[in-house]
């Protein structure tokens, strides 16, 4: 058995610290696996955050080596061990405790996203026909796990802090998953532009980097909802158009 | 904040209170469903979550939803689906939740493309349906492996539109009682450890399963037990809970990962089961129920996998039960793979397909980046090595087929948490339209009791006793005492080898006997730090909920003489008549005891007898 030091932040809103907890470390282990081992024999009430531990619900979001990660899907081998593995929470979020941040927030913005409304039933027993080539768009937003580590990267929020102006990269996804459903009948335009401040990202794709899903959020999600608004809001016919009508 | 101060804050009995109509508990599939459907009934609901919404264990579910939507083949209804649950559940489901389920899991499944699923597709554009084990047709409608997130995404986006007051990362530690009727809750938030009492008109439990009661789970750290130790501590008949549902397929390596699910999809799309010498030990032992419907040869299994109706599935595809068993016979018997499982072949498929490992990654591709991250596999190259985990709990709270009440006023419970659909066995994909199907009755039957109620009043001396002892451990925690963790450890050790896949009367004794140390063990663990987000302290209140499910788990498989489903007995290998007929009920009697006996099925009714004959 070797060991390994893992540096973890230990803390709440009003401040905290780095601590050190030494443990043993075997192959295969996850980042996970070491907190929930530190966890169990040497601080009983070190606060994380976790569920599948299988990267399925994107709970276990923290910062890694400053990266943000999901713990349950670091193996230990892919870290250098010959110094200590920081392990800290979002920087994005407020804090609660040691690991865990306060993420409700996003489940605000949500809300304030126009629900899923569909076109009327394309058949008399209540049922749509959809392509599987039609569906597929969607269905690549629709892995998202709301592990929010792609609102954790985007500077937007974590350097700018407009959470105010700006719904960030995962509500992006969700709003590109109901503008490109197929069912869908909802026009989103023109609160992304005016309300959720899509012309904020400066298209910098750390946001797919991070991507547990392997989204690609920037190029298939964000920059088709800024091109939707640009045809939609900036487009010379479009506007005068829009000066006749009223 | 100074010892003292933290003291103090830790002794605080004050709690926060809200009123609803119907009081929700646990937000997976049911949780969800029910609140919908209560919401949508003119009724206030409230839904607590032990997390955060949306990461429930339904997120976890891969294979699909079994409706008989007849989308891929038109001979299948809702009467083969009656029929294969019923198989599946070795006849001992509750007749009626059976029959409403299969019924009624189509409606469901459609109205969740309303609310903006987005399921794969057929050539003509419906909703498209895969092969399942015990299914006789394919049935499951399905995102490529990762249905259950689908499932629990759209009834959230859905949900969270419908005036539902959501509660997040709170726990539920008691019910609460006016008389005989549950009349609400208190509970802690995790973030702050601040009590919270919910009263309620009706309450729908819909908490989920058991399994950290054993060492190697698929199960989350949420899942122990709590809807069923609230409901048994309120006086409510748990039933069959000796029927513990262990997955055939979970992952054996590396140690840490060990459990975790690989979805019975991969035997789905043409997967195989070898042993270390290459065999195909599948074929070797066919259960006499199902040998008229499983493949002669591994040529005629290939063809049923790839669509071919008139085929028969490959005893791979058998129930999960029966393949689990196989699976420890053969490691048992020293044919296993060299970490104690056995070898599940996806990569083979190339042989026959010619763009196969992108044909392997577009189908299963979760399974795809779960081994290519977690043990370092490539799917489309290499074998997988697996081996059975404890995935479900087939037993529950007794519930009304109908309306879902169990058997106290007020208290309904839906999904993994109640018994009856499943019966001895559970079919894969009859999961998550169970959650459906019963979650939507669960919420109106709720809805349509709490209309006809009046305010019930709530005992403070109840509350108080409560508060006081969640906070014990605290008081303990001072002093050097055991913490909650190795009691948690040894239980499920325990557990695991003595109440296990297969099980004998000696063994489960030993179990029997180890809970009352157990029990005072758990009753003196302390913890320390303070109230904030502490997994300590929770653990060391889940530990009653635990002990408590562990134990019925193990007194009804002790009185169950015989193997039936997911219960194996080696003192008892076969399946007995008179066993057959009976359910097994745990109760709280008046004096505090456990309380297991065996008492009789309802009889099936006369048609839907002739429909299991017909499908025989």
């Amino acid at each position: 058995m070797t060991s390994a030091t893992f540096r973890i932040w230990r803390g709440n809103a009003k401040g905290g610290k780095f601590q050190d907890y030494t443990t043993e470390v075997s192959e295969g282990m996850v980042v996970l696996d070491a907190v929930h081992q530190v966890q169990a024999e040497q601080a009983n009430d070190l606060a994380v955050r976790w569920n599948c531990k299988a990267g399925k619900c994107g709970s276990c979001s923290a910062e890694v080596n400053g990266s943000p990660k999901l713990m349950c899907m670091t193996r230990l081998s892919s870290l250098p061990l010959d110094k200590p593995v920081t392990i800290e929470p979002m920087q994005a979020f407020p804090s609660i405790r040691d690991l865990v941040t306060d993420v409700s927030w996003n489940y605000q913005v949500k809300k304030e996203i126009q629900p899923f409304s569909p076109r009327e039933p394309d058949s008399a027993d209540g049922t749509w026909r959809m392509e599987q080539y039609d569906v597929e768009r969607v269905q690549e937003f629709r892995k998202c796990i709301e592990c929010f580590l792609c609102q954790d990267v985007c500077h937007v929020l974590r350097d700018h802090r407009l959470h105010g102006e700006f719904i960030g990269p995962r509500f992006f996804v969700y709003s590109a998953a109901l503008e490109m459903h197929p069912l869908d009948t909802v026009d989103r335009t023109t609160e992304l532009a005016n309300d959720h401040g899509v012309g904020y990202c400066n298209i910098t794709k750390c946001c797919t980097k991070v991507c547990p899903e392997e989204i690609t959020i920037t190029d298939n999600a964000i920059i088709p909802l800024k091109e939707r608004v640009v045809d939609k809001m900036y487009d010379p016919l479009t506007k005068l158009l829009r000066m006749f009508r009223g | 904040m100074s010892t003292r101060g933290q003291g103090e804050a830790n002794r605080s009995m004050d709690y926060e209170s809200y009123e609803h109509d119907v009081l929700v508990i646990g937000a997976g599939g049911a949780g969800l469903r029910a609140a919908i459907e209560a919401s949508s009934a003119g009724v206030s609901v409230g839904l607590v979550c032990k997390s955060l919404l949306g990461k429930a264990h339904t997120v976890m579910a891969e294979g699909g939803m079994a409706a008989a939507l007849a989308n891929v083949d038109d001979r299948d209804d809702w009467k083969v689906h009656f029929a294969d649950t019923m198989r599946g559940g070795q006849y001992l489901n509750n007749w009626r939740m059976a029959e409403l389920h299969a019924q009624e899991a189509p409606a469901r499944a459609r109205e969740l493309e309303a609310w903006g699923a987005v399921f794969d597709r057929t050539k003509d554009g419906r909703i498209l349906q895969r092969n399942f084990g015990g299914h006789k047709y394919p049935r499951l409608a399905h995102v490529g492996d990762r249905t259950g997130l689908e499932m629990i995404r759209t009834l959230q986006d859905h949900g969270i539109h419908q005036g539902i007051d959501v509660h997040m990362e709170c726990t539920i530690v008691e019910l609460l009682k006016d008389g005989d009727r549950v009349v609400g809750a208190f509970g802690y938030d995790r973030e702050r450890g601040r009590f919270q009492l919910f009263s309620a008109r009706a309450v729908v439990l819909a908490s989920g399963g058991i399994g950290r009661a054993f060492k190697v789970t698929s199960n989350s750290w949420e899942y122990t037990g709590d809807g069923h130790a609230l409901a048994y501590r309120a006086g409510a008949d748990l039933m069959d809970m000796e029927f513990v549902q262990f997955h055939p397929t979970g992952m054996v390596w590396p140690p840490s990962v060990r459990g975790i699910l690989v979805t019975e999809g991969v035997r789905g799309e043409g997967g195989v089961l070898r042993n270390s010498n290459g065999k195909r030990f599948m074929f070797e032992d066919i259960p006499d129920l199902y040998l008229s419907s499983t493949a002669d040869d591994e040529e005629e299994g290939w063809r049923y996998t790839q669509g071919d109706k008139n085929s028969r599935r490959p005893p791979e595809l058998l129930t999960r039960d029966h393949v689990a068993r196989c699976i420890v016979r053969e490691i048992k018997e020293g044919r296993g793979s060299p970490h104690q499982g056995v070898f599940l072949d996806i990569a083979w498929i190339k042989e026959r397909l010619p763009n196969g490992a992108e044909h392997i990654k577009k189908k299963l591709p979760s399974m795809y980046h779960q081994f290519k991250q977690l043990a370092g596999i490539d799917i489309t190259e290499e074998p997988m090595e697996v081996g059975p985990t404890t995935h479900y709990v087939m037993g529950g709270i007794r519930v009304d087929p109908d309306s879902q009440m169990s058997t106290v006023p007020g208290l309904f419970a839906a999904g993994e948490c109640a018994a009856g659909l499943h019966g001895a066995n559970r079919l894969g994909g009859n999961s998550l339209s169970d959650l459906l199907v019963f979650g939507q009755r669960a919420g109106q039957y709720a809805a349509s009791f709490a209309k006809e109620q009046g305010a019930a009043s709530i005992n403070q001396g109840q509350v108080e006793e409560v508060a006081r002892q969640a906070l014990e451990p605290f008081e303990r925690g001072e002093g050097n005492v055991e913490g909650p963790y190795q009691v948690q450890f040894d239980l499920q050790d325990m557990m695991q080898a003595q109440v296990g896949i297969v099980r004998t009367e000696g063994d489960i004794q030993k179990a029997i006997d180890e809970f009352p140390t157990l029990r005072s063990r758990a009753d003196r663990v302390g913890v320390q730090g303070n109230r904030e987000y502490n997994a300590g302290w929770h653990t060391a209140l889940d530990l009653r909920n635990l002990l408590m499910v562990a134990e019925a788990v193990a007194r009804s498989a002790i009185l169950r003489r015989e193997s039936r489903g997911a219960h194996f007995r080696e003192d008892y290998l076969q399946k007995d008549a008179e066993q057959g007929k009976l359910n097994t009920v745990v109760r709280l009697d008046s004096s505090g005891e456990m309380q297991v006996k065996q008492e009789a099925l309802p009889p099936v009714r006369g048609d839907l007898q002739e429909i299991i004959e017909d499908n025989k």
